[in-house]
């Protein structure tokens, strides 16, 4: 066995010191009528080199950001990962630590969180950051819970329809169980009306929750959601992305109360989803409803500046039933990551890569819209992504022939909104190069042409 | 080696001009920003962040990780916690481009090895629970209990049953009634016996027609096995309940056992203990939930299926509770898991357990001498002692903590201490299968002679780490949660 250092003597010793006979016999507290009597009907051990095989061969049946060229966003975004991050979260003293809960022998974690908190703060214009959450979904939710707590209002919620689809709908999956009401208002031309915000939010209503830029890549006009939020005595939770926020104004300006990003694109690769972080940070008022762990600075005994993790009467190990929330992790390594990336960045380098994603998405959309198959489904500012409306509505074929040229196109939305079924998003980072995004507009004119061709022949 | 004169902050070390990215020139047309965005909605500056090379931000992590104890340097005899070696090889394949660079939302014709890997398993898991229906979307344990609790929630409401009461035995991770309380649920205590088990007098007394959930954490955390379960399994069933398990303790009973052949209707999985997932200084996990296949139609949606040779994400799953969080789940814990897994196989896997409990009972045989086991002689994965009697033998308020700080003065992680809440002055020790003989009778010596050691010794300690105890009371009285330039 790999990993065990117990030899065949070293068992017999110790079986010797407890007092038993055999292993078996400390099983023997195990009711003989619910064991197991037959190996687990899993496959062989693997050695290393077998398993290397094996997972070379899986590695190699998916297509990936590194074999093809991917403009697929949606929450989700291929941005540059500096070598840096993988060598310093590689070290064993970060990723192989516990949580911070014996505070002198880990303030190299808690430093770290306290830098992070710091970092997240510096980049929301909010007062309080957690350490972080699981991911942007379940931090926007958290963010709701948070505000419904807050202003006593557990009924009501109003989320944007151009919020990412998967927030409300993990929204719809809590309230669920806690009888609360998600009101959407819509998003026709691709950003909400201040009016449908106005005629949504009630004196019931705790939050509403606004994505800016929003899942269509779209800027929002948080300040008034914000404005008319306040004026009903309800919070504004923003979702926003963290990459925006070297050209964009920050939710802290904006009025938001409660900020939550999907924090991937600062120095996380795809990972098929996960493990991502949930960033959050939200006004000083709220700071003892916020979920999550937090570092906070201190002295010890001699006087030396050191952090801890704190308020820890929030959380669930000591407050139970009643915790602000039942998480008892942070995303750790990812929140390590995401302050590396930001240090590395710095504010220069954060405004010049959000300056690329911008110039680079404004360059895709004009070379794919040089023909006139493909339109821009909205007219506002939008941030990296943008809706293409396919005037042939065959979205599926079209991204298929873009993957079979080695372009992981765009996604497809009709899954989301049934109604933008003839559209794809279209997401450009930094890292898409002008041959690429060239290369990009080919692949779907080029597949234009054929089936327009194939349509004249018909 | 150390260096001392590093832990400036980040922010400290700004300076103005320098950065840590280098950028290619703009490829594509560089028009005014504002033509494209309108003024009004772009800040005024960039947010306030440090600006450092990447020697400084190198140098400067790279010392701040020498501040931190981990297993890869040290013993962490951490209870509950499992804090097992992270093998090196499941970190090297998590990272292939081929897993890594997979987006989320690509079409699954063209993920099928990442499809394939995470239906394996789904199928290894619930093999391994005995509850075959399987969803790995649930970030961290505590993420899986309050999923389970939500697919508990829609099963019942399907049945038209209404329910409002989970109960949880008062030893329980505080996790748990957090959880029944977002699902909805009234947490209800049940009491639990001087060895940890459950109470049965008091689960009757609190078991009725309103109870949806009882959850349980078999072994428990006194690591003891409950012998009662398949009573208490056939009590709760019997008033139309279900039974949850804590999956927190799987590493003592991995192939000896199934939860779900012992009652449990529901479980997660912690893959980063039981699987050897790194912690990374508190997160990421997993929370991988198995159910019966009465449950499968309420589980998170999507799940991974197989039509012949090759696999999808069903996301068609009209009665599921739908989704829990972004995306399909923390792969890269899940790979890891994988990959683990497959390294042991069926033997394998019955050895982690095998010399998980044995070494736990010997590290007990040498312990409980002077510490005392209030549940005897034997246990499974992990024990708790009690340092309760130096209380009057040394005149110690706080004997648990003064010990488990003192330990870090002698290079080793301390246990878990002061829970569970049942036992006085707890010190909770687990060791895992992969420590030696040799490690385990070092750290058996310095416990001993710890106990043996002046009250102000231990008051006192740590005395050789960085920092010695912190203020914890000033930090929450007066919060300072992030830095601010003086």
């Amino acid at each position: 066995m790999p990993y065990i250092l117990n030899t065949i003597e070293d068992q017999r010793e110790m079986l010797r010191a407890i007092g038993a006979s055999s292993i078996d016999e400390l099983f023997e507290c195990i009711p003989p009528e619910y064991r197991l009597n037959r190996p687990l009907a899993i496959p062989p051990a693997m050695s290393e080199m077998e398993l290397a095989r094996h997972m070379a061969e899986l590695a190699a049946l998916n297509r990936n950001a590194s074999n093809s060229i991917c403009f697929l966003g949606g929450g989700s975004y291929d941005h540059f990962v500096p070598a840096a991050i993988d060598a310093l979260v590689g070290r064993g003293e970060f990723y192989t630590s516990y949580t911070p809960y014996q505070p002198e022998v880990s303030q190299g974690n808690l430093q770290a969180m306290f830098e992070y908190q710091t970092a997240v703060c510096a980049l929301t214009g909010l007062d309080v950051s957690n350490a972080s959450l699981y991911d942007g979904g379940s931090a926007a939710t958290e963010a709701v819970l948070m505000a419904m707590s807050a202003t006593s209002r557990p009924n009501r919620v109003v989320a944007a329809e151009s919020a990412h689809p998967e927030y409300r709908r993990i929204l719809r999956t809590y309230f669920a169980a806690l009888g609360a009401e998600l009101v959407v208002v819509p998003a026709p031309g691709g950003t909400v009306d201040p009016a449908d915000w106005e005629r949504a939010i009630d004196d019931r209503t705790a939050c509403a929750l606004v994505q800016s830029p929003n899942f269509f890549g779209c800027v929002e006009d948080v300040a008034s959601v914000a404005s008319i939020a306040h004026a009903r005595g309800a919070l504004c939770v923003q979702a926003f992305d963290p990459i925006s926020l070297g050209l964009l104004k920050r939710p802290g300006e904006l009025g938001a109360d409660i900020a939550v990003a999907e924090g991937q694109s600062l120095g996380t690769p795809l990972l098929f989803g996960g493990p991502y972080l949930g960033v959050m940070a939200c006004r000083e008022p709220f700071v003892r409803r916020l979920p999550g762990r937090i570092a906070g600075q201190t002295v010890d005994r001699r006087g030396r500046t050191c952090w801890v993790l704190t308020l820890q009467t929030r959380e669930q190990h000591i407050r139970r039933e009643k915790a602000t929330s039942n998480i008892c992790t942070n995303q750790g390594l990812f929140a390590l990551r995401a302050l590396i990336y930001l240090a590395l960045a710095g504010r220069n380098g954060l405004r010049d890569i959000a300056a690329l994603c911008l110039r680079k998405s404004r360059y895709a959309l004009d070379r794919i819209r040089s023909d006139a198959r493909f339109r821009p489904a909205f007219e506002r500012p939008f941030f990296k992504e943008f809706v293409v409306r396919d005037g042939e509505g065959r979205v599926a074929e079209l991204l298929a022939a873009a993957e079979s040229d080695g372009v992981l196109a765009g996604l497809p939305l009709g899954r989301w909104y049934p109604e933008l079924d003839d559209c794809f998003l279209v997401c450009v980072t930094e890292k898409r190069t002008r041959p690429e995004i060239d290369r990009l507009a080919f692949a779907l004119q080029r597949h234009s042409e054929h089936s327009g061709a194939a349509a004249r022949h018909a | 080696m150390r260096n001392h004169r590093s832990t400036r902050l980040l922010f400290e070390l700004s300076h103005p001009g320098r950065r840590g990215i280098a950028l290619p020139a703009c490829d594509v047309p560089s028009e005014p920003i504002d033509a494209s965005i309108p003024a009004s909605m772009l800040a005024d500056a960039p947010p306030p962040l440090p600006e450092l090379g990447e020697s400084d931000v190198v140098r400067h992590f790279t010392n701040l990780s020498t501040f931190n104890m981990s297993v890869d340097t040290h013993f962490y005899p951490l209870g509950s916690c499992t804090m097992k070696y992270n093998p090196k090889r499941n970190e090297r394949f998590a990272a292939l481009p081929g897993f890594a660079d997979v987006h989320p939302l690509q079409d699954d014709r063209t993920a099928q090895g990442m499809l394939a890997l995470l239906f394996e398993l789904q199928v290894l898991l619930g093999e391994i629970a005995g509850l075959p229906a399987v969803s790995l979307q649930p970030a961290a344990g505590a993420h899986g209990e309050l999923a389970a609790l939500l697919v508990a929630a829609a099963y019942f409401r399907d049945r038209e049953e209404h329910r409002t009461k989970v109960l949880t035995p008062d030893s329980a991770h505080g996790t748990n009634p957090a959880s029944a309380r977002m699902a909805g649920f009234q947490a209800v205590t049940v009491k639990s016996t001087a060895n940890g088990g459950v109470d049965l007098d008091d689960l009757q007394a609190k078991l009725d027609d309103q109870v949806a959930v009882f959850m349980i954490t078999n072994p428990n955390t006194l690591g003891q096995f409950d012998r009662n379960v398949g009573r208490i399994a056939d009590l709760v069933h019997a008033r139309g309940g279900l039974i949850y398990l804590d999956g927190a303790n799987m590493n003592a009973i991995l192939g000896f056992v199934r939860p779900g052949d012992f009652g449990a209707d529901m479980m997660h999985f912690n893959p980063h203990k039981t699987f050897s997932g790194p912690h990374g200084g508190g997160g990421p996990g997993a929370g991988p939930i198995c159910v019966r296949d009465t449950l499968e139609p309420f589980l998170p949606s999507p799940i991974v299926v197989r039509d012949g040779i090759s696999y999808r994400l069903d996301r068609d799953r009209p009665r599921s509770i739908g989704q829990v969080r972004s995306f399909f789940g923390n792969v890269g814990v899940l790979i890891r898991a994988y990959c683990y897994i497959r390294t042991h196989g069926p033997d394998g896997l019955r050895r982690v357990a095998e010399n998980a409990v044995l070494n736990a009972n010997y590290l007990l045989s040498r312990v409980r001498h002077f510490l005392p086991s209030p549940q005897g002689d034997r246990c499974m994965h992990e024990f708790v002692a009690s340092a309760e009697k130096l209380k009057t033998t040394k005149g110690l308020k706080q004997p648990a903590m003064d010990i488990a700080k003192r330990l870090l003065d002698y290079g080793y992680h301390a246990p878990t201490v002061y829970f569970p809440l049942t036992v006085p002055e707890a010190l909770m020790i687990e060791p895992t299968e992969t420590e030696s003989k040799d490690t385990l009778d070092a750290f058996a010596e310095t416990l001993f002679r710890i106990t043996d050691e002046p009250a102000e010794l231990l008051r006192e300690a740590p005395h050789s780490t960085w920092i010695s105890r912190p203020d914890e009371v000033q930090a929450a009285r007066a919060p300072r949660m992030r830095w601010k330039p003086d």
